[in-house]
């Protein structure tokens, strides 16, 4: 076991047990029943949660394939790789699988249902049934996607706009309507899962204010999963109503209305983007405190920020529409609410900048990708801010502006939070380390290739080049062909991960319970972990993020079994 | 005698969770208590705290069709007015009184549960299941008057009543005012939120009641006789949250607007 304490002034805080006896505990979550069955009909929130890694990664490099074709299209100002309307399918299909398929389930799924529970000091998640229907509802709705997108596919952009959606295009609407709105009940009883087991389930002594952050970011992501998706569903239900039996709800030729849809819709969307960001956020805030041996600066300000964001998030969604004939007054409050939200985003960044002071840094893995959130996750807040602002909005919006700054966000934020994440918890999840400077290596390759590819876009944008456009005048080809050059950069960066984290299982170094001397709770038990998660439920004494707590132990609390 | 009460006790078969040797909290009696709960409460309270967040979600859900409801009856009051007429209000106001009834056979139900009584929990169960059905009943029989009429929407629509409305034999006046042809075929998109409505509340009633079979058999088991009322309880609010859904629709498309504004 692991009893040493922390040199200061090392330049790695890694610390593996003597690798010459160390080995893998017998009894695991992973060796506790062998068989493909044994996985499917699993209650176990921590093999749901590898099922859930499994597809999303899938589906990422699905999407991921999309958007490198969408890249190569724009290398050249002529469309000469595809037509237009297969132009129309790449983009449409890389929206969707990536947002409904990877980007919303990404962290809550996989890391948060692996740890959520363990946590928080309980054995499973308070409904492990609706937990692997959520996966299965899920493995659903990607099947149906799929399927949509080998019938050929669809072409209505992931927002489905109407009356496009409804009356204007023959592609397989339906089939993907029905595919987001199975999944959207997967996303439903996630969020439901964890509120539920964050009210209930928490150990002895686990007050609401000695949770890890990653949790309170988690609960505040529950709260927007479990009342906006529904509203999504019912928008995706009148759509293919609509289509099917044509009446007009959302056609004003009949006396419909489609901004009621463009409201409808962006009610859910706009909250899903504080979805798929704040459990990134939560990743952050674990990965900083670790890997500079400091409580979180403002710990109940994170706590309540994350809160405040899922509030204020239901509350913006007209920004997405104040080019769409919306009244000029409440664009303007609702244009304030936007540049609100501003607040508890720039709260977090701020306490995140204070733990790093004058905390004993070290740069692992992890670290880097958080440190590339950290920067990119603030320029594409700060280009939100923008996009908020009215009159800034009327000349950015569909443009390459736009989507350089959801990219920002969404790329650069939450996909550099979900890498840091899955680095930081590998050795829990398997028990093994990853090739610790591969990884440096393409935590770099990742920054430089996502900047080379999006920056450039916001020139362009600003520049005037709308989005959704497979031919551009030839001016823009320069910061185009960067662009794709970047893509294919930021392709290796994401290859190479699943590479190494595959060779890891089998050659990894042997992580032990605790590699990083954090003081999660999750730190503290074998890894991977017991079936149980713990022999005894903890009494949780201390406060989070207590490295006091972790180096005044006197013995050792982890106990393998077998 | 001791030694009896000792060995009953020991011969009764281990649940899988009882079977690990290091069981740090005390055994539970209720078999369907599940391991990774640490108490029994802990479990029921987390189901019902589920079930709340759920109905929750629902009431998100039915949202978005009562916020399009809102938008247009502001819009195109008038076909509203016309369109409304056209509902049965004996009707309706027969199946709000059969579907209290059946929510308050439920809440007998729970009830029942509660104090082990299983004849009692399998008849209210089983009344729950009548009134419901009755419920569905009578609203396919206004679904079907309303196909007779061609007020379904879509290519059959029919908006011709709404334009030449029937002149009453006595007064010689028409029955009610007729609405210009394009303003006739808003009428459309209120039979549309009428089915889309009263079409998902249906729905979810008959979801309920196929939910309503498998506790009955469960309940004849006497599964919910020995203190594990949780499935009874967890329906119950899922059952009642539908009446209120109905309570809000019968209002919203049967009464209010039945008289136009002067």
């Amino acid at each position: 076991m692991t009893t040493h304490n922390l040199v200061r002034g090392s330049n790695t805080i890694i610390n593996l047990p003597d690798q010459s006896t160390a080995e893998i505990p017998k009894r695991n979550f992973i060796s506790n029943e062998h068989g493909l069955l044994s996985w499917l009909l699993t209650g176990d929130h921590k093999r749901i949660a590898v099922l859930y890694l499994i597809s999303i990664t899938f589906f990422f490099f699905i999407g991921g394939a999309f958007a490198g074709l969408i890249r190569l299209e724009l290398l050249t100002p002529q469309p000469d790789l595809v037509a237009s309307d297969t132009y129309n399918k790449f983009f449409t299909m890389h929206g969707v699988i990536m947002i409904f398929l990877f980007l919303v389930p990404s962290v809550p799924a996989t890391l948060g249902n692996f740890l959520i529970p363990i946590m928080l000091g309980a054995r499973d998640l308070a409904f492990p049934k609706i937990n692997l229907l959520s996966w299965y509802l899920y493995v659903i709705g990607g099947t149906l996607t799929l399927t949509a997108l080998v019938l050929g596919g669809v072409d209505t952009g992931w927002t489905f706009t109407t009356p496009l959606s409804t009356h204007y295009l023959n592609t397989h609407v339906v089939t993907t309507a029905t595919a987001i709105f199975v999944a959207g009940f997967s996303s439903i009883f996630t969020g439901l899962n964890f509120i539920v087991t964050i009210h209930r389930m928490r150990c002895p002594g686990m007050t609401w204010f000695r949770m890890p952050l990653f949790v309170w970011a988690h609960y505040a992501a529950s709260i927007l999963m479990v009342l906006g998706t529904p509203v999504l569903a019912i928008a995706i239900v009148l759509v293919a109503l609509e289509r099917l039996i044509g009446i007009g709800v959302f056609d004003p030729t009949k006396g419909g209305d489609p901004l009621l849809f463009q409201h409808l819709f962006w009610f859910y969307s706009h909250p899903a983007v504080y979805i798929m960001i704040l459990p990134g956020m939560g990743v952050i805030s674990e990965v900083i405190s670790t890997f500079s041996r400091k409580r979180i600066f403002g710990y109940t300000a994170v706590a309540f920020s994350s809160v405040a964001i899922a509030l204020f998030g239901f509350f913006v969604w007209e920004h997405h529409m104040f080019i769409m004939g919306v009244s000029n007054y409440s664009a303007l409050v609702f244009s304030l609410l936007t540049m609100l939200v501003a607040v508890p985003s720039a709260i977090k960044i701020f306490n995140w900048a204070f733990t790093l002071q004058k905390g004993s840094i070290t740069f692992e893995t992890p670290m880097l990708y958080a440190f590339g959130f950290i920067g990119l996750f603030t320029i594409g807040g700060l280009t939100g801010v923008f996009l908020g602002s009215l009159g800034m909005d009327i000349h950015l919006t569909e443009t390459y502006f736009i989507v350089a700054h959801f990219h920002f966000v969404m790329v650069g934020g939450m996909l550099m939070a979900f890498l840091s994440g899955v680095h930081f918890w590998w050795p829990k999840m398997t028990g093994r380390m990853y090739p610790e400077s591969l990884s440096k290596l393409a935590a770099v390759v990742t920054f430089i290739g996502f900047n080379l590819t999006f920056l450039p876009q916001f020139i362009l944008g600003y520049l005037g080049m709308p989005r959704r456009y497979h031919a551009y005048p030839p001016e823009f080809q320069v910061l185009n062909v960067l662009s794709t050059a970047g893509a294919t950069i930021l392709g290796v960066g994401y290859l190479m991960p699943v590479l190494y984290l595959a060779w890891s299982l089998k050659y990894g170094a042997i992580a032990g319970a605790n590699p990083w001397q954090a003081t999660g709770l999750e730190w503290q038990i074998q890894s991977p972990p017991l079936t149980e998660n713990f022999i005894e439920i903890p009494i949780m004494d201390h406060e989070a993020y207590d490295y006091d707590w972790l180096e005044h132990k006197t013995q050792p609390e982890v106990t393998t079994v077998g | 005698m001791d030694n009896t009460i000792v060995s009953t006790i020991q011969s009764e078969p281990l649940m899988p969770h009882e079977t690990s040797e290091y069981e740090p909290y005390e055994h539970v009696y209720v078999p369907q208590h599940r391991h990774h709960f640490e108490t029994e409460d802990q479990q029921r309270e987390a189901g019902s705290f589920g079930m709340w967040l759920f109905l929750l979600t629902e009431i998100m859900f039915f949202g978005g069709m009562f916020f399009a409801y809102l938008l247009f009856r502001n819009w195109y009051y008038d076909a509203f007015v016309t369109a409304s007429n056209q509902l049965s209000v004996p009707l309706g106001a027969t199946n709000t009184a059969i579907l209290i009834s059946s929510g308050f056979f439920m809440a007998l139900g729970v009830w029942a549960a509660e104090v082990r009584k299983r004849g009692l929990l399998v008849l209210f169960l089983i009344l729950t299941t009548l009134f419901g059905l009755a419920f569905l009943g009578i609203k396919s029989v206004e679904y079907k008057e309303k196909w007779d009429k061609h007020h379904i929407p879509g290519a059959s629509f029919d908006v011709s009543e709404f334009v030449n409305p029937a002149i009453d034999a006595k007064t010689g006046k028409p029955t009610q005012k007729p609405l210009a042809p394009d303003a006739a075929q808003k009428t459309q998109l209120f039979f549309f939120l009428y089915f889309a409505m009263t079409g998902m509340h249906a729905l979810h009633m008959i979801i309920g009641i196929g939910v309503l079979f498998w506790l009955l058999w469960r309940a004849q088991r006497g599964e919910f006789s020995a203190g594990y009322v949780a499935p009874i309880e967890n329906f119950g609010l899922y059952w009642h949250f539908v009446d209120i859904v109905w309570l809000y629709l019968f209002p919203l498309l049967y009464l209010i607007n039945r008289h136009p504004l002067k």
